[in-house]
């Protein structure tokens, strides 16, 4: 099942979601709440849901996109579900690592890697 | 280009808007851009006009769109200096938990200071805690902060 969102796109593989961030860059209010709007209703709807966020396409963000990832993985792990982050560039990744936020998140090359031992049913 | 032409000194007077906190960013990365900073340099710069910026505006001034956030940007050969000042009551960056710490690394915003301080080669504040005086040189290398003690 592929289900689109203003700026996200989800492929469904039974209970593992793989999320796509659609911008290039997140940046304001809006496209955060977007994504917000999109993302928390997704985890609620689907407890146990075995999350993937694919920053294949993003080339810059700020801190409050950290927030927001942040909040969906409390939220995931509320629900039972599991996190993991893929295809992070590598100006990204060093953010990732200046914030710490590398040793909070799972963060794999690609979403390949990062379906690879999550429950598939 | 000449030397003179190389250089650019500018100043805006905002209110306290999204949208026109936004313009302001984006021109000054246009003039950055035009005035031959490279990829990796653009990036630190964005990052830390973005969040200076929100600070400024919101943070600072409350984003009551009455209150002015004034942006002076120089552009040289050697730098890029910007100094981004709102009408709000300041605060202590020393006082800032260290986002990094092991406390506070769930908590869901408190990275802006941090990250401007790994990306920025010169951060100063004035006394009130109102304004921020950020340079990137050209000759600027990778991002970088000090060890947290925790």
């Amino acid at each position: 099942m592929d289900t689109s969102h203003p700026n996200i796109s989800i492929d469904f593989h039974g209970p593992i979601a793989i999320a796509r961030l659609e911008d290039e860059k997140i940046l304001d209010e809006t496209q955060l709440q977007s994504l917000e709007g999109s993302f928390l209703p997704l985890i609620d709807q689907n407890p146990g849901l075995q999350l993937v966020i694919d920053f294949t396409k993003v080339k810059f963000l700020t801190s409050s996109v950290l927030g927001l990832l942040i909040r969906i993985s409390k939220k995931v792990y509320e629900k039972e579900g599991a996190l993991r982050l893929c295809a992070i560039n590598p100006k990204i990744q060093e953010v990732f690592k200046i914030t710490r936020l590398d040793k909070i998140f799972e963060i794999f090359p690609s979403w390949e890697d990062a379906v690879v031992g999550l429950k598939k049913s | 280009m000449t030397k003179q032409d190389n250089i650019l000194h500018k100043s805006w007077q905002l209110p306290s808007t999204a949208k026109a906190i936004q313009k302001a960013c984006r021109d000054l990365l246009g003039y950055a851009e035009t005035h031959g900073f490279g990829e990796d340099a653009i990036f630190g710069i964005h990052l830390a006009l973005e969040e200076a910026l929100v600070n400024a505006f919101k943070h600072g001034n409350k984003s009551n769109p009455e209150k002015i956030v004034f942006v002076e940007c120089l552009i040289t050969p050697e730098k890029f200096d910007v100094s981004i000042t709102d009408q709000g009551d300041g605060f202590v960056p020393n006082d800032l938990p260290d986002p990094r710490c092991n406390g506070n690394l769930y908590k869901c915003s408190g990275r802006g200071v941090l990250l401007i301080n790994a990306y920025m080669d010169v951060v100063e504040y004035n006394e009130l805690g109102n304004s921020i005086h950020m340079i990137k040189y050209r000759q600027s290398q990778a991002p970088a902060v000090e060890d947290c003690d925790c």
